[in-house]
């Protein structure tokens, strides 16, 4: 090996290096022993109470209900909403609420603002709604790969440009989340999550611990949310449920046509029984129609087949490893 | 009145709150590592005993106060975190509560470690990633950074790492100039390509401009700090120290990058350190310029 090697390999010997100097390592340690807080335990504790305590939330309770009906991400499929809406009816949900994101994607945004009226949908805000209905550049989906950020501003071009500003206007009235009541748990609706409209609850990276702090931190028995475009659910050890009700504008990226919703009813036993379902529609007509809209092939593709072929880099290891691209 | 009095520089450096614990690091390897790379920040060695190695009990002691703190992720770097002797234990125990991620330089990943890896991978509702540090496609760019004979190396644990079923994600750091850009970023793609994987991840991070980077490509000039109104309406929170923390065997410092600073030690146990930190080191004004998270 040759001397410039050796040098640095060595050259730390009982040294520590603060910052760019070589210092004894004991006057590091000492210095480090010196710096920080160092509560009382009592203090401690206090601290953790005061980080899960909740904060205030004027939002209004709606219910109670004995069923409801939840979806998200509509992604401009009319022909999955008008499905969802009579399959919703037909299992007897008392409200039907929508999370957000209804366009993208998909062909001609406006069909869907009919649907949602004569189906009374009690909608919130996604970040495809704040986007739109505030003239924003982008969809603020927080892509960073330029592939994904091609393929989101082709899309959210096309919505945006498709959109009448009446339904843009409307989009920006609806609130950003809900509390509804279902038997005796009181849940919360939001797009993302509690947090941020554009923050990603994957089951991979949603440990129980985090969600337990999450309901803590707002007051709730449950929360439902979409975004990432993959349901899952997640009984805590508290007994309070999350669940990514998923989407219905597109297929869950498992080589499946169908799309999924959720539906929620007050149970004697547990509380709260949640089923995740899967919903059929007409994908091939979908596909035309996306095919004379000029939407990209990429996303016919993936209506055709069930997986997706864009914005794969938000999913984290575990979902991307059961992904086909 | 003076030039200076009219115009007075701040003297206190703006402070970031700590928004939400999100990311839990573990400096698990210490600064101890089998390579001595010229552009390590925390000019990590097989002799830099500045840090020690983390063991398993005080990781499960963090990790229980962090499991109260609703903690979403764990990171674990060093130094070489595969050097810890009970990296594997820790990993077991992190992954029954989240999702964790390793920061390693792929030297010890051999075909049975990586089939342990993935099996723990398997076992866990929670994702488990891997982080392979490189700094060029090619040794003629790589070995001069991270030492003679390491991009074969390297490449040879990113393989056993495919072969087991596990995809990492390549780091590179902005020594490889070409890596900032698209045609750079698309032969690191094609390298792995070749080696079979079909889905390549990569992440490119700025260098810091401290420890043995310092001496490489130069350190900081004095104009590189913070000042109060260099955030818009002093909103810090794209910064990860709004939402991380870092543990060494010498306590909970505020991120990953300072952890040889002793003044960015920030208590003992997590509970010490939920308050605010001022962003007074220049490796903070990397951060903010360049949008720097460590996070994958």
């Amino acid at each position: 090996m040759s001397e410039k090697l050796i040098a640095p390999l060595t050259v730390h010997r009982g040294l520590a290096t603060w910052g760019e100097k070589l210092v004894p390592l004991a006057a590091f340690r000492q210095a480090a022993a010196e710096t920080g807080l160092r509560l009382t335990q009592r203090e401690r504790e206090a601290a953790l109470r005061a980080y899960r305590k909740a904060t205030a939330d004027s939002t209004p309770v709606e219910g109670p209900y004995s069923r409801i009906a939840v979806f998200g991400g509509v992604y401009s499929n009319h022909l999955a909403l008008a499905e969802v809406l009579e399959e919703a009816a037909r299992r007897g949900a008392e409200a039907i609420y929508c999370l957000g994101d209804l366009g993208a994607f998909g062909p001609s945004p406006e069909k869907v603002r009919p649907l949602l009226s004569h189906g009374g949908v009690l909608a919130i805000q996604g970040n495809y709604e704040e986007s739109l209905a505030s003239g924003r550049e982008d969809c603020n989906c927080g892509y960073t790969d330029p592939r994904d950020n091609h393929f989101a501003e082709i899309s959210y071009r096309y919505t945006a440009q498709s959109c009448s500003p009446g339904f843009k206007a409307w989009m920006g009235t609806l609130p950003r989340r809900r509390r509804v009541r279902v038997g005796n748990r009181e849940l919360l609706l939001v797009h993302g999550s509690p947090r941020r409209v554009n923050e990603f609850l994957f089951h991979s990276t949603s440990p129980a611990p985090f969600l337990e702090v999450l309901l803590d931190q707002n007051r709730c028995d449950g929360i439902l949310c979409t975004h990432t475009g993959l349901h899952w659910q997640r009984r805590l050890p508290s007994g309070r449920d999350v669940v990514n009700v998923g989407v219905i504008g597109r297929p869950a990226n498992d080589g499946n046509t169908h799309v999924w919703f959720a539906m929620l009813e007050a149970r004697e036993k547990d509380g709260l029984g949640v089923e995740l379902l899967p919903l059929r529609y007409d994908h091939s007509g979908l596909a035309a129609e996306m095919r004379r809209e000029g939407l990209p092939e990429e996303f016919v593709e993936t209506v055709l087949t069930g997986w997706w072929t864009t914005c794969l880099e938000i999913l984290p290891a575990r979902e991307r490893a059961a992904s086909r691209f | 009145m003076s030039v200076a009095e009219a115009n007075p520089i701040p003297a206190a450096a703006p402070r970031v709150e700590l928004k939400s614990l999100d990311t839990l690091w573990f400096q698990v390897g210490g600064t101890v590592c089998n390579l001595a790379c010229t552009h390590c920040f925390v000019s990590c060695s097989p002799t830099n005993h500045t840090h020690e190695f983390l063991a398993l009990a005080e990781v499960r002691r963090y990790l229980d106060e962090a499991t109260r703190l609703g903690v979403r992720e764990y990171y674990f770097t060093g130094g070489e975190p595969f050097l810890n002797p009970e990296m594997e234990a820790i990993l077991e125990a992190t992954l029954a509560l989240g999702p964790a991620t390793v920061l390693t330089n792929g030297l010890l990943l051999d075909p049975a470690r990586c089939a342990r890896l993935k099996k723990l991978a398997d076992a866990t509702d929670y994702s488990l990633d891997l982080r392979v540090s490189m700094d060029g496609y090619d040794a003629e760019s790589n070995d001069p950074v991270r030492g003679a004979g390491t991009f074969e190396r390297i490449l040879a644990g990113v393989r056993n790492l495919h072969e087991a079923g596990l995809n990492p994600v390549i780091t590179v750091t902005e020594v490889c100039r070409e890596a900032t850009t698209d045609s750079g970023k698309e032969r690191f793609f094609a390298l792995l390509r070749t080696m079979g994987i079909e889905r390549p991840r990569l992440k490119v991070l700025p260098v810091f401009q401290i420890g043995a980077e310092a001496e490489r490509g130069g350190a900081y000039e004095s104009w590189q700090r913070l000042r109060e109104g260099d955030a818009p309406a002093g909103d810090w929170d794209h910064l990860q120290c709004s939402a991380c923390r870092m543990v060494t065997d010498q306590g909970v410092w505020v991120c990953p990058i300072l952890v040889n600073e002793p003044t960015a030690k920030m208590g003992e146990t997590l509970a010490d350190t939920l308050g605010a930190f001022p962003l007074e080191h220049p490796a903070c004004w990397t951060c903010h310029v360049y949008g720097v998270s460590c996070r994958t």
